[in-house]
């Protein structure tokens, strides 16, 4: 199949796509790395008049480390962020779960951006950036402005980012001195997670310090398992302790029954995976 | 319609497309390189991999405007000047890497950028290398034998590289 | 014996390199959709997106306005020379076999169905102007559950029908004096055991999606199309759509992948040929892989009721299956036959004294059904797979003793079975040892007890499938006899070039099967001339005009043996010139390694090729020898062939997640004899994953409207290379005694083999806690389910 006709500008820079993108009005649509958006264009389940590539944009691509932070720009590939020393370094969780979407071509062009802007609620990353706090820029016809990431994921498949909005990139805090790990389900390697985890623990002294537990699929944004961090803050790092954390993995949940699982089955493999990505983020 | 400009294969091409066309339409329709196939709507079947400026990409998900002034190697550019089999596609005839025939360009040039970055692969490594690859035909058995086979002749013999191999595909092709 | 013993004398037996691969691994290959000729124009096909509606109303004015759009036309526009899609197989006199317009006239009956037509300069103009066409549909209810549509009352696929039924056909072994009667050896068992197993349906999934390029000449139209059977699709083109079959020709060119899926007629080739016939242009029509799953024929779909009784020192007494298969909203070519070319592989390879069988077609709302790999024999082999599984589990008898007690011993061949086949030969004792060792049957069975013993969150199951299969269609006088259309002969001719080098015309057709080395290897060895030296030709019918194609792992069974012939004769025809030169009698003569020696007199010799340079010449040819060293054959097979193997499976069950992971699979398959090893094993790995892919990941779904919801490989899920296991395979040989090479097929076996061996060891691994069955795919949430149930069934206990 052959995407409906557009028209099509190769943005010299954000303010240009931002003044593009507001011409357009709601027919517009950003094209990133468009690993997502051209399966969409060419089923014709998409048809916008206006495609703004961003690509011709050089000051979205990188990770630069901004002391106690690092700074993802929206247009560098999961490529270049899974083998990027300091997102290695410094937000392995990122890492680890940028090199499990799509397959190698597809992280060749797909973006961190464009995975957190498209927001499916089966994407991986939403739920890593959800637990580690990371902060989107937004530029828009406003100006710039930050937005949370427990703000910026707002429904099925849409974010705070409005028609005009460009993703310009996403400052993500250091975690230091705490283990990270991403647990995917998912029985085929091109599937996508049925249920995810993404789990952070700071350990001291034999017991959970702190704890960010993230929930991928398991409801229409990810969600953060409070519930879960809560059990595990301040309790013995064991493999009963955590069991019984996981076992709040629903608290807040509500996921969907759709054509990939029952929200029965997702209720059953929260906590389990619940307790194996914070098993495994500990070391225990 | 956008001009572009793109080198395929060694030669420079510049041409009108409409912004819709797809990278993939752009090399089979409009420069004749039909090699390169179609074989899903999804970016799933990888049949249509492409290597975009060294590294595979789907090329019926990417705009032909998106390859705008970029360098594409597809299985027809592969192999050398004098027609001298790159080793991996030597590997997938000596190993009976394929059947059916569909969906082995891409397969080999997924199997090329895979031993690029991974020149020792162990074959958890090549499977979860080629997954996003699909072939009907041979069960994959003797694909990860092919690449195995691949990866060892390019680490022994001479014309070791695919970056080597590429340039020496590039050469000597006036643009 | 195993095949480590065989050492090849010639080029048969040879692990030979491919000669197609040349062209494929550079991207050199002519596949349809490559093809462009001047003035082509292209189609596109809108399609419905009811599964059952009447069309009120098609208005097609604004798409015939838009630009580069040179045609748009409907059904009701063609519905007097588009003809109906054919269906060879009238496997019951009473057959219901409604009219399948190719493009839909008045009424949708699946979803997908083909309803209007644009032809336009370009593929994207053709795409852009389907949205302009407005179609008004009244729904009509979607028909889905087959024991649903058998219920009085039911809603009507087709009205005119009268009923849902299309045949029902019954195979009873006491009326048919191939053995007791059923009811009385259940009632003589002291186990029965009654299971209901379900054939998902599936999709077949070829690479290459569908293609097809027609150029209306004023002397001859030309169709290429990415077809199984060139032949087949001239002879219905001709005799459907009334054009004369000399002025037709059809070409296979490369084609990506089959699997029965491309063994049709279609209503793509229908529509693009009566285009080229409108617009006197030519005319490309290339299916998206979206509309591929939609319209392309499904394969499977079947309930299976099995019923099985035995003595409790294991002997089976006798075997009921009554089977319900879907066949969606119409008959294609082979869609009533394809569940009944199981029908005659129920009781597999064992030696049970009494049979039933019922089979009962049935229409729904839904894509039709057709031959996917194996056609029938792979659901047969499941169901007797599986029930002898749970039959060892209810009589609590170790699986493969079970299988011994049962199955026909290598010294009791030839045998006839209970359905009446006579199985030619097999070692099922030697197969079976090989695979038990290579696969440490006994290791792992102390692995399972271990892990069952601490309770082990991963349980470990192991699964056997010792099958055989048919292979070889088919004898012309059985196909005649069961309501077939056409015959199961195939043909070949061998022409030896003036330098000695050899032409061959094949009636095979292949889809990646490597005919063209293969068939060179034959060649080579019957002529004594060099692998490099033959050509093979094929997939055309002007060319190899006579054939009829490749599917059911006929090529080499039925199409090799017609070769072997056409070589004899050529050997035959340049025996007199021979003896002519070396002024002998010709019956003095031997002809070895290519050359006509005098027996007796050694130097005295002249090689082939020089004979038919000297029958080139024709200067002075004995009596009786025509100018021109060349031959045809055809052969009909006399029966079939019956390749046998055993295939082993382990399975690690995650029972907190339900997945599955194959943990090691063997397959040690015996197809006869190999004439190229390494494109055996090929056959098997690809047949193996297939067979795998049926067991864990594929399924074809609609929801209750009849909307397919795997209408892309998003959803449709087959398998990459990171969901395959390693596979491990090995062959035992024994020759098939009717073939001239001593090969049976083997292009089925790996998927006929493999689904139930995996099956039977998800279920061995959960059989403590209770389960005796899980619904294919045994995907993790549906092993989850299953576990579930089973623990509440058993009061939330472990049994």
């Amino acid at each position: 199949m052959i995407p409906a006709a557009f028209d099509y500008t190769r943005a010299a820079s954000v303010e240009d796509a931002v003044t593009v993108l507001a011409g357009a009005g709601d027919d517009g649509k950003v094209l990133a790395g468009g690993q997502s958006l051209l399966p969409m264009l060419r089923l014709r389940l998409a048809a916008p008049t206006m495609v703004v590539d961003l690509g011709g944009v050089a000051e979205l691509r990188g990770v630069r480390d901004d002391g106690d932070a690092l700074v993802i720009g929206a247009m560098t590939t999961h490529d270049d962020v899974t083998k990027h020393p300091l997102v290695r370094e410094h937000a392995p969780l990122i890492a680890q779960a940028a090199e499990t979407v799509g397959d190698r071509q597809v992280r060749h062009m797909g973006t961190f951006g464009g995975s957190l802007a498209h927001a499916d609620p089966a994407g991986d990353l939403p739920g890593v950036a959800l637990a580690l706090d990371a902060v989107m820029s937004v530029a828009g016809p406003d100006g710039m402005r930050d937005v949370p990431a427990g703000d910026f994921f707002v429904d099925y498949f849409t974010t705070a980012l409005g028609a005009s909005d460009v993703l310009v990139s996403v400052r993500v805090p250091k975690l230091t001195g705490w283990s990270t790990h991403y647990e995917k389900f998912h029985q085929m390697a091109q599937s996508w997670s049925v249920v995810g985890v993404a789990a952070a623990v700071r350990r001291s002294n034999g017991s959970i310090a702190e704890a960010r537990v993230a929930l991928t699929n398991m409801g229409v944004t990810p969600i953060r398992a409070r519930g879960v961090e809560e059990a595990l803050t301040g309790a013995p790092a064991t493999a009963d302790t955590v069991a019984a954390a996981a076992a709040r993995a629903m608290e807040g949940a509500s996921p969907l029954t759709d054509g990939t699982a029952s929200a029965e089955y997702r209720t059953q493999l929260a906590p389990v995976l619940t307790r194996r990505a914070v098993m495994a983020a500990g070391g225990l | 319609m956008t001009r572009i400009s793109m080198t395929v294969d060694g030669v420079r091409y510049d041409d009108d497309v409409e912004p819709r066309t797809l990278l993939v339409q752009h090399l089979r329709d409009r420069l004749g390189k039909v090699g390169t196939v179609v074989g899903c709507d999804t970016s799933n079947c990888g049949a249509c991999t492409v290597l975009l400026s060294g590294k595979s990409v789907k090329s019926c998900s990417i705009l032909a405007v998106q390859a705008d002034s970029a360098d594409v190697t597809t299985i027809e550019g592969l192999a050398g000047d004098g027609g001298e089999l790159h080793p991996v596609q030597a590997a997938f005839h000596e190993q009976h890497g394929l059947q059916c025939g569909y969906c082995t360009p891409g397969m080999i040039m997924a199997a090329v950028d895979l031993l690029t970055e991974n020149a020792e692969p162990t074959d958890a490594e090549i499977r979860e290398g080629l997954e996003g690859n699909l072939c009907r035909c041979t069960g994959y058995q003797n694909i990860v034998r092919a690449v195995r086979a691949a990866a060892e002749s390019m680490r022994t013999s001479v014309p070791s590289t695919p970056e080597t191999a590429e340039a020496g595909a590039r050469e000597g092709v006036t643009t | 014996m195993t095949v480590t013993e065989q050492r090849p004398s010639g080029e048969v037996g040879r692990d030979r390199r491919r000669k197609e691969d040349a062209r494929l691994i550079t991207g050199r290959t002519t596949w349809t959709d490559n093809l462009s000729l001047p003035g082509m124009l292209h189609l596109a096909i809108l399609r419905s997106p009811m599964a059952h509606a009447r069309i009120t109303g098609i208005d097609v004015t604004a798409a015939r306005e838009m630009t580069a759009v040179v045609d748009v036309f409907t059904g009701r526009d063609v519905a007097d020379v588009q003809g109906s899609l054919p269906c060879a197989w009238t496997v019951t006199p009473d057959l219901k076999h409604p009219d399948h317009p190719p493009l839909a006239v008045d009424e949708v009956r699946f979803a997908g169905e083909p309803i209007a037509v644009v032809a336009a300069r370009d593929w994207a103009s053709a795409l852009d102007a389907l949205e302009a066409i407005d179609v008004d549909y009244e729904p009509l209810p979607a028909v889905l559950d087959m024991e649903a549509a058998l219920a009085d009352g039911a809603p009507l696929v087709h009205d005119s029908l009268g009923t849902n039924k299309a045949f029902t056909w019954v195979f009873d072994s006491a009326e048919a004096g191939t053995g007791g009667d059923l009811a009385d050896a259940l009632a003589q068992a002291e186990v029965v055991v009654r299971r209901r197993y379900v054939q998902q349906r599936l999709i077949p999934a070829f690479m290459e999606p569908r293609s097809v390029v027609v150029d209306p000449t004023p002397d001859q139209i030309t169709m290429w199309s990415s077809t199984q059977v060139p032949h087949f699709v001239r002879f219905f083109l001709a005799a459907l759509l009334g054009t004369p079959e000399h002025k037709i020709r059809v070409i296979a060119p490369d084609v990506g992948g089959g699997f029965g899926g491309k063994l049709q007629i279609t209503a793509e080739e229908f529509i693009t040929f009566l285009t080229a016939q409108r617009l006197h242009k030519p005319v490309k029509y290339t299916e998206s892989r979206s509309e591929s799953m939609l319209a392309a024929h499904h394969g499977r779909d079947m309930i299976q009721e099995v019923e099985i009784g035995a003595r409790r020192d294991g002997t089976v007494t006798g075997l009921g299956v009554r089977l319900l298969a879907n066949m969606g909203g119409y008959l294609r070519l082979l869609t009533p036959a394809t569940p009944l070319l199981g029908r005659y592989m129920y009781n597999g390879i064992y030696k049970f004294p009494a049979h039933r069988f019922e089979c009962t077609g049935v229409f729904t709302t839904t894509t039709p059904t057709d031959a996917y790999r194996g056609a029938g024999r792979p659901e047969a082999t499941f169901a007797i797979e599986r029930a002898m599984d749970d039959l060892a589990a209810e009589l609590g008898m170790e699986p493969m003793e079970l299988r011994r007690r049962n199955w026909i011993r290598h010294d009791e061949f030839p045998f006839t079975t209970v359905t009446g086949l006579t199985y030619d030969s097999g070692d099922y004792e030697a197969a079976t040892e090989r695979a038990m060792e290579l696969f440490r049957y006994d290791e792992l069975r102390r692995e399972q007890q271990e892990r069952r013993h601490r309770g082990d969150r991963v349980q470990l199951g192991v699964g056997i499938s010792t099958y055989t299969e048919m292979c070889g269609l088919a004898p012309s006088r059985w196909l005649g006899s069961l309501g077939y259309a056409a015959g199961g002969w195939e043909s070949a001719s061998v022409r030896m070039l003036p330098t000695g080098k050899v032409e061959v015309l094949t009636g095979t057709t292949p889809h990646g099967q490597g005919h063209e080395t293969v068939w060179s290897q034959i060649v080579a060895d019957q002529l004594g001339v060099p692998f490099e030296d033959v050509e093979v030709m094929h997939g055309d019918t002007r060319t190899s005009h006579k054939g009829l194609d490749t599917y059911g792992s006929r090529s080499l069974a039925v199409g090799g043996y017609a070769l072997v012939e056409a070589c004899r004769r050529v050997v035959e025809k340049a025996r007199p010139m021979a003896a002519h030169m070396l002024e002998c009698d010709p019956a003095d003569l031997e002809f070895v390694d290519g050359q006509f020696r005098v027996r007796g007199a050694p130097g005295a010799a002249k090689s082939i090729t020089e004979c038919a340079l000297a029958i080139f010449a024709a200067h002075d040819l004995p009596d009786g020898v025509e100018p021109y060293l060349d031959a045809d054959a055809s052969y009909d097979p006399v029966d079939f062939s019956f390749p046998h193997g055993t295939h082993l499976c382990a399975v690690e069950v995650d029972t907190e997640t339900g997945m599955a992971t194959i943990r090691s699979y063997v397959a040690v398959d015996d197809v006869g004899r190999a004439v190229n090893p390494l494109i055996v094993e090929g056959q098997v790995h690809g047949g193996v994953a297939q067979g795998i892919a049926q067991a864990l990941f594929e399924e074809a779904r609609y929801d209750e409207d009849g909307n397919l919801m795997t209408g892309t490989f998003v959803e449709y899920t087959i398998p990459s290379a990171s969901d395959l296991p390693d596979l491990v395979t090995d062959r035992t040989e024994t020759p098939a005694p009717g073939h001239p090479l001593g090969a049976k097929g083997v292009g089925e076996a790996g998927t006929i083999a493999s689904t139930p061996a995996v099956v039977n060891a998800v279920v061995d691994a959960l059989r403590p806690l209770g389960v005796t069955d899980v619904r294919m795919p045994c995907t993790p949430e549906r092993v989850w389910s299953t576990i579930q149930a089973a623990r509440s069934a058993n009061g939330g206990e472990p049994r």
